[in-house]
């Protein structure tokens, strides 16, 4: 993180008034040009020269640089002198796009009176344009929409306008076309934001009532709390309580966010967002959606706030080599501080050994995670292939939340099962109707609806299991779409369900790190793709090595790897020992890339690969 | 490494060795001019070494390097290419000065096995063949029952240069005759034909070399198992004392890799085909009288090749010319590869120059050599010689691999050790990487 420094330029001196702030966040699907935005009105307010910017400035991660997609969000403010010569403060805050990130957008939302909504002149509305703005109309923030990529040859302004109109219902009239790209119309957002946007309310004089947002730990200052003040003031050495976990603290600093910075002020107060530091060393204790207020004075009763992130998504991690076990635990740890939403726990695998079952928001969620836990941290891991949270209603009365197919009952020891439900939504042009319906169809959906935007554009409603969606869904989506379709879903429920345990057994001996759930249904297309993908993952061994999948002790589908027959250096030549040596070596190095399960060595990509069942 | 440079110049007693310093890092050895202490820990001395080397009560086995061959086989990846005559000339000339000027080397020490490896070193002339002899008589005390043995390419042969090679003491020929099918000698793009190889051989034996032996291969792109049997009978016909049987390995770099990859060669034999054609080798050739000790090695009683065994059963073995391996005074190097550095060097001359690679023996790194070494052999590895060489069972080290792979059935136990099963000769590779620690 790169949140140091002090930016004393553009702290102003003059006193703020409530009526010249405006906290609002920039929402959009994926890709419609957000984050590009928020660089321009960062560039545009002067915060920043333009040859000081870097693209997508908000965006601090390498991660989120690398793959170009906003993880955490962020927020910063800028001083904007607007076309009638007042100066204005706007904070910013930005947030992530992903399905997988709604409970991040959902938490930048809460800090926000408003919202831009950023629209692709090219594609118009997709799945996500529709989440995040019914999302913003949850919180009851005011948005306004902002037509973007007018500069591309295939935009379309004038009818993603009328659809703006027609399925949102929002008026997109005086919507500003822009492109974020090439920075035009950027100062009419500017202008937008103040009328469209409403300033906020709360009282300064009033007991201190604020929101955390967001958090950060930062191992010189303790943890940073990011907060949007409701009522009264805010300032250093005052004695602070969070409501919810009553937990006490003294402020140290309080401050507001620069460009990838942290700028120190003397005070924040009601209508401002900022952050403030005191020595809180753990992170639970300044709970994103908790209340801030003072000891001496506390307000009467603490903000809503908002549900607290649920692990969709859960998979086992092991460290491929067991020693590393307590670095895997402390680089947990240390991406939990910044990461509320990221759950583990300790669990043994008879195949892995020692490891961590980790829940995630979401696949890509699980992926960044994967991805930094083996960058930052250094680690080689082992991934078991994703699930998602069973209930598992007992013949006791009892319910268990399965995370772990190991952990499955005995079957005479369960009453019932249900599964996650969840409300999808895909965009798509009708020539690929029939397509995804398919899809969604082999994916045991229900179908809702269908809603037709246009006459070329229609919106396919679903009730799908969430297990059959987590993991190669999307892709299955885009290739059966062409890349048109576009996707989002929140979760409705559970359901009970008719499922089974599959057990993969390599060599006769039941693996547990590759078992899983499944509706019966599809059990024996699912065991078969299972055991072929294996085929082509193991390597040949020393003998024939069966692979077969089995529910409830019968075996359903079945495959061999075939034994090695050749592998022999014929010729030694002369006294070059040393080459010979080199090859073993080699040979060697192979063998270590393998997790030897029994006597089966399996490559350790495998027990991710095998889901990755395409489905045509 | 270097050490500190004070310790130079101060020779004060018995202990002082002119001492030669190899720095890994930079892969090169330094000649340190003067005197220094004799050094604990971790710096090489090479002179000290060496010595304990030639004072060995065991005779010293010589391997010799000659990089040129008439044209290259399109399979070939050893270090060999055809030169002119001016460059062969100059390199014997060095080889030369490699030999003379080979320090530490008290007078008399006896040979044990001498061996001219290439390329193809029938190419050299006569005289050529005899001076190298003769520097080496000179040099060692070569006794007469010394194995003497040399490389021939079948289309490098005449009588009179034969008779001359067994008159200088040459004692024992290994004839690369490859292919019993004119087409496959096409196809490996050897110099020779089938006819021609059966005329060299006569002519060896005419020239009185009792102890020939004979490389095959089997394994050639579009070869059948029929192919392979009439190799094998064709060979055992001519009645060679010895028979070496290789599987063909296509080396990355080659031609033939690159025909390969193309497509441009007719299909390699199946895995399957292939092990049935080394199976049928050992079965066949034992029924004639030859005798398998080593995976790829046949031979009639009392004629294994002593050289190579050497190289099996750990012996050490010392290497001159170009890319030449070694292994001496419980160390191992190479000679550079480069032809061009190497006749500078020798010029001057300055052995140590052209060594590369050099590196003392761990413990470790000598019990893995007498494990996948030893393996190599039909006879497999003693618990006894384990023992005594490294003063430990040998359950102490690998026993949790000798467990495995006996359960495996890629090896199996023998009175005094074990040895590898067909099965685990076959995936040979695969089991002996298990003894790297």
């Amino acid at each position: 993180m790169i949140f140091t420094g002090i930016y004393e330029n553009h702290i102003m001196k003059k006193e703020i008034t409530q009526d010249k702030i405006r906290n609002f966040c920039i929402v959009a699907h994926i890709d419609h040009g957000k984050s590009t935005l928020a660089d321009r009105m960062i560039e545009k307010t002067g915060l920043l020269t333009s040859r000081e910017m870097q693209d997508q400035v908000l965006d601090n991660m390498d991660l989120e640089r690398e793959r170009g997609i906003t993880i955490k969000s962020q927020a910063v403010r800028l001083v904007y002198t607007a076309r009638d010569g007042e100066e204005y403060i706007f904070n910013l805050i930005d947030t992530p796009g992903h399905v997988d990130f709604n409970y991040e957008v959902s938490r930048s939302l809460a800090a926000c009176d408003g919202a831009i909504l950023v629209v692709d002149a090219t594609q118009g509305i997709q799945a996500q344009t529709l989440a995040n703005v019914y999302l913003a109309l949850e919180h009851d923030l005011d948005v306004f929409p902002v037509i973007n990529k007018i500069d591309l040859p295939s935009a379309e302004p004038e009818k993603v306008r009328e659809e703006i109109e027609d399925v949102i219902g929002l008026d997109a009239s005086e919507a500003p076309l822009i492109s974020a790209k090439q920075g035009l119309g950027v100062e009419d957002v500017l202008e937008a934001v103040i009328t469209n946007i409403p300033a906020p309310d709360g009282n300064a004089d009033a007991p201190l009532k604020a929101l955390i947002f967001d958090s950060l730990y930062d191992s010189y200052k303790g943890v940073i709390v990011f907060c949007r003040l409701r009522d009264g003031r805010l300032r250093r050495g005052m004695k602070v309580k969070m409501m919810a976990t009553g937990a006490g603290a003294e402020v140290v600093e309080v401050g507001y966010f620069g460009p990838g910075q942290f700028i120190p002020c003397d005070e924040l107060s009601a209508g401002m967002v900022g952050y403030f530091t005191a020595s809180i060393k753990n992170i639970r204790d300044a709970r994103v959606g908790d209340t801030v207020t003072e000891s001496a004075r506390p307000c009467e009763e603490a903000l809503p706030g908002y549900k607290g992130a649920q692990p969709m998504v859960y998979c086992g991690l092991y460290p491929s080599e067991t020693p590393r076990y307590p670095d895997l635990r402390d680089a947990l740890e240390k991406l939990q501080l910044n990461d509320a939403s990221l759950f583990f726990e300790p669990e043994t695998s008879l195949a892995l050994g020692f490891g961590f079952r980790c829940g995630f928001l979401g696949l890509l969620h699980m992926e960044v995670i994967l991805e930094r836990l083996e960058r930052e941290y250094d680690l080689d891991l082992i991934s078991t292939a994703p699930g998602v949270v069973y209930k598992v209603y007992k013949t006791d009365g009892t319910m268990m939340e399965l995370t772990n197919p190991s952990n499955l009952p005995e079957p005479t020891a369960i009453d019932r099962m249900e599964e996650p439900i969840v409300n999808a939504e895909i965009m798509v042009t009708t020539e690929f109707i029939g397509p995804i319906m398919q899809l969604c169809q082999e994916r045991r959906g229900r179908y809702i609806s269908t809603d037709y935007i246009e006459t070329t554009r229609a919106v396919l409603k679903y009730e799908l299991p969430l297990n059959e969606i987590i993991y190669d869904f999307f892709d299955a989506l885009k290739s059966r779409s062409r890349g048109y379709a576009s996707f989002d879903y929140e979760l409705k429920g559970y359901e009970e369900s008719k499922l089974v345990k599959m057990d993969i057994l390599v060599n006769k001996e039941p693996v547990d790190a590759l078992s899983f759930i499944v509706h019966a249904d599809g059990a024996y297309e699912r065991g078969r793709k299972m055991c072929e993908k294996l085929k082509d993952e193991i390597p040949r061994q020393l003998f024939d090595v069966p692979i077969q999948a089995a529910v409830g002790g019968r075996v359903i589908a079945r495959e061999t790897v075939r034994q090695m027959r050749k592998d022999v250096l014929a010729k030694c030549y002369g006294g070059d020992i040393s080459r010979k040596k080199k090859l073993l070596e080699k040979q060697k190095e192979g063998k270590k890339r393998m997790q030897t399960v029994g006597s089966v060595e399996i490559p350790k990509e495998a027990f991710m690969n095998v889901l990755k069942l395409d489905t045509q | 490494m270097i050490p500190a440079a004070g310790a130079a110049g101060e020779c004060t007693g018995g202990d002082c060795l002119p001492v030669h310093f190899y720095s890994s890092s930079r892969n090169t050895v330094t000649s340190v001019v003067g005197y220094v202490r004799k050094t604990r820990g971790r710096v090489l001395n090479y002179s000290e070494n060496m010595q304990e080397f030639f004072q060995k009560d065991a005779g010293v086995r010589i391997y010799l390097h000659i990089p040129f061959c008439v044209r290259k086989c399109l399979y070939c990846d050893f270090l060999s290419m055809p030169q002119g005559e001016e460059t062969r000339e100059r390199y014997v000339n060095a080889l030369l000065c490699e030999i003379m000027h080979q320090g530490d080397c008290p007078p008399g020490t006896p040979v044990e096995t001498i061996f001219f490896g290439g390329g193809t070193p029938s190419i050299l002339e006569e005289r050529q063949l005899d001076a190298i002899l003769d520097a080496l008589h000179e040099r060692f005390c070569v006794p007469r029952d010394a194995e003497i043995s040399l490389e021939m390419n079948p289309g490098t042969a005449d009588s009179e240069k034969l008779r001359a090679m067994r008159e200088m003491g040459i004692n024992r020929l290994s004839i690369g005759v490859q292919a019993m099918h004119d087409g496959e000698l096409k196809l490996l793009g050897r110099i020779h034909t089938v006819e021609e190889a059966r005329e060299a051989f006569q002519l060896a034996r005419k020239a009185g070399f009792e102890n020939i032996n004979i490389d095959l291969m089997s394994a050639l792109p579009g070869q059948t198992f029929r192919d392979w049997s009439d190799t094998l009978a064709e060979a055992v016909g001519w009645g060679p004392e010895h028979i070496s049987a290789y599987s063909l390995i296509i080396e990355p770099g080659t031609p033939f890799s690159a025909m390969y990859e193309s497509g441009d060669l007719p299909p390699v034999p199946e895995e399957e085909t292939d092990r049935q054609m080394y199976r049928f080798t050992g079965e066949y050739l034992a029924g004639k009288g030859y005798r398998q000790y080593e995976i790829s090695n046949y031979a009639k009683p009392g004629r294994a090749c002593r050289h190579n065994t050497g190289y099996w059963t750990g012996q050490e073995y010392l290497g001159f010319g170009i890319g030449a391996a070694s292994c001496a005074g419980g160390m191992r190097f190479s000679n550079t590869r480069d032809l061009q550095e190497y006749v500078r060097a020798m010029a001057i001359p300055d052995i140590l120059a052209v060594r590369t690679d050099l590196h003392r023996l761990t413990e470790r790194e000598k019990m893995e050599e007498f494990m996948f070494l030893g393996l190599r052999m039909t006879a497999g590895v003693s618990r006894t010689a384990f023992a005594s060489r490294f003063g430990k069972q040998i359950e102490d080290v690998y026993g949790e691999v000798l467990q495995k792979q006996i359960r495996q059935g890629v090896i199996i136990p023998t009175e005094d050790g074990v040895r590898l099963t067909q099965r685990g000769v076959d995936v040979s590779n695969y089991v002996l990487a298990d003894y790297l620690l």
